[in-house]
């Protein structure tokens, strides 16, 4: 059968009960922005509602426009190089040395355990009883040993980073499949050949896996830390705005501070995306 | 593997041994199972041996044996004269699976065998040969290309190429098309063939398929399980080149109904 009956039917607009329409749900067929949109316009919407009414005490939570208005006094604040600049940059410093020392030693770790039995055997177990811990528990302790400078943020966030880092590599080198380990057994690969040319490209989705959770920690590690350790911090200017019960503030520099975890996020997927340019996009699949 | 092409591929039961196995036996230590018993098996030069069997017969554990990758309990393996002791570059194998890595291309999966005994710079100086490899499997244009770009059948070529570029003395095949839809492979299969005939070489083939073995072997090798043993070896008296049409004669019926009662028996056992 040719289509061009159909073509024809179509033309003239007649009905053809062979033709069918499968029906897409009107909710399913928005596109992606004005969806978005609308999310954020009902959102603020009953923001702006419940402060309106005075459902809620101003105190606990302010009305949106004030909140614009006071990210506009932090946001030029901040670009005109003011005390906020000087907080942020602190804080961004504690991230990307808390990030950084979290790399070497998580990656270090995981080859450990996913390359050597006695890794395995004797470090993981270990690992695990740690991870399962809450690791913002051993703040004050980071504090006490490494005072209320930067050292103890750095090291906070980075023990809560270090975790992921170590199981996304782990994982990533057990996840080399048998035929391939018996194909490069059959060339005579030594051990290390087999570890670099193989299962560290073959692990690699898992390892930015666990960098990007890594990320995501470094950053609620940092600002753990300034709460509990004082410092000068993005997180100390939340404490005080807190304590002062200026909410607006609170709010708006939440929002700046998670401009910050969104790039260092941003800047983990752009980085896989080259590195690991094979990967299929398996990120926000449902776009799709 | 540097023959000339005019050499006759039939039978080829006059020509010199390559591949030797005497008695050989394997156990595992850890279930003491028999995985193989007093297997005797001989693969001559630019001969095409098949190996058959069902499901826990010892036909991978044989594999891994002849690949050098696990030693045997008991018995003798020798390799073009040398006793084979572990994986050797005179050695060729491919699996189930292109086992092709995704952050190469064509040509550098192909020659990472040079890559890895004998270094990058070797491997560059085989790119080459690898480019001319492709072109036998009929992928020329495609040495650039990533292998998601590539499609089942042309992934198992480009890995036969993979196999082809240390010019092994045997080709040890672990049901190399089974994951292709049966049209691939039957052409894959035709295309063995002809690779094989090009190259003068000499196979070793594990396969589910007793059609597949027949149309590409001189030998097929029937094995029993429990434990695995030989049943069998048969002559595919077959005139070669062979066409898919030839499974249609009544001589490849007579085969293929002798190797199903074969395996029937061993199965009632």
């Amino acid at each position: 059968m040719t289509d061009a009956p159909i073509n024809q039917q179509l033309e003239t607009g007649a009905a053809d009960d062979t033709v069918w329409v499968q029906e897409v749900a009107f909710i399913d067929s928005i596109p992606r922005w004005i969806a978005m949109t609308f999310v954020f316009v009902v959102f603020i919407g009953t923001w702006d509602v419940v402060t309106r009414l005075e459902l809620v005490s101003p105190i606990i939570l302010p009305t949106p426009w004030e909140t614009f208005d006071d990210m506009i006094f932090v946001g030029s604040n901040l670009l005109s190089g003011g005390y906020m600049l000087g907080a942020l940059w602190i804080t961004i410093q504690e991230v990307i040395y808390g990030f950084a020392l979290a790399i070497t030693i998580g990656f270090s770790l995981g080859v450990l355990v996913g390359e050597t039995a006695f890794g395995e055997k004797a470090v993981m177990p270990y690992l695990v009883a740690i991870d399962t811990m809450p690791k913002v528990a051993f703040a004050p302790l980071f504090v006490a040993w490494l005072g209320f400078g930067i050292e103890s943020k750095v090291s906070l966030a980075a023990f809560i980073a270090t975790f992921p880092i170590v199981v996304g590599t782990a994982a990533g080198l057990h996840s080399a499949d048998e035929n391939a380990r018996m194909l490069f057994k059959t060339m005579g690969a030594s051990r290390m050949q087999t570890l670099i040319k193989m299962k560290l490209p073959t692990g690699l989705p898992q390892i930015f896996t666990g960098l990007k959770i890594g990320a995501v920690g470094v950053m609620a590690g940092a600002i753990t830390g300034e709460f509990l350790g004082g410092g000068k911090g993005f997180g100390e200017l939340i404490r005080v705005a807190a304590s002062q019960l200026n909410t607006p503030r609170v709010f708006s520099l939440i929002l700046y501070l998670s401009l910050v975890g969104l790039v260092l996020y941003l800047i983990v997927q752009w980085t896989q995306r080259k590195v690991v340019f094979w990967q299929k996009e398996s990120v926000g699949a449902h776009d799709h | 593997m540097n023959a000339p092409l005019a050499h006759e591929y039939s039978g080829a039961s006059s020509d010199a041994p390559v591949y030797e196995l005497t008695n050989v036996s394997k156990t595992y230590a850890r279930n003491s199972v028999v995985a193989l018993e007093n297997v005797d098996l001989t693969l001559r030069h630019g001969s095409f041996t098949s190996v058959i069997g069902s499901s826990g017969c010892g036909k991978s554990t044989l594999l891994k044996i002849m690949a050098g990758l696990i030693p045997p309990t008991k018995g003798r393996v020798v390799l073009q004269d040398k006793p084979v002791t572990g994986p050797r570059r005179d050695i060729g194998m491919m699996f189930q699976q292109a086992t092709l890595f995704p952050w190469k291309t064509a040509v550098e999966n192909i020659v990472l065998p040079i890559e890895i005994r004998d270094g990058k710079a070797a491997a560059k100086k085989a790119m080459g040969k690898a480019h001319d490899l492709l072109e036998m499997v009929g992928l020329k244009g495609f040495e650039n290309v990533y292998p998601n770009e590539l499609s089942g059948g042309m992934a198992q070529r480009t890995s036969i190429c993979r196999m082809l570029i240390t010019e092994p003395a045997v080709l040890l095949l672990d049901e190399p098309f089974s994951a292709l839809d049966e049209l691939s492979r039957d052409m894959m299969n035709m295309e063995l063939q002809r690779i094989c005939r090009e190259q003068d070489a000499t196979a070793f083939l594990v396969t589910h398929s007793i059609q597949e073995a027949v149309i590409l072997s001189d030998e097929i090798v029937v094995m029993k399980p429990r434990p695995g043993r030989i049943a069998e070896i048969v002559k595919v008296d077959l005139p070669r080149p062979r066409t898919l049409d030839i499974m249609t004669t009544p001589r490849f019926g007579e085969i293929v109904d002798h190797i199903r009662s074969m395996l029937d028996k061993g199965e009632a056992m």
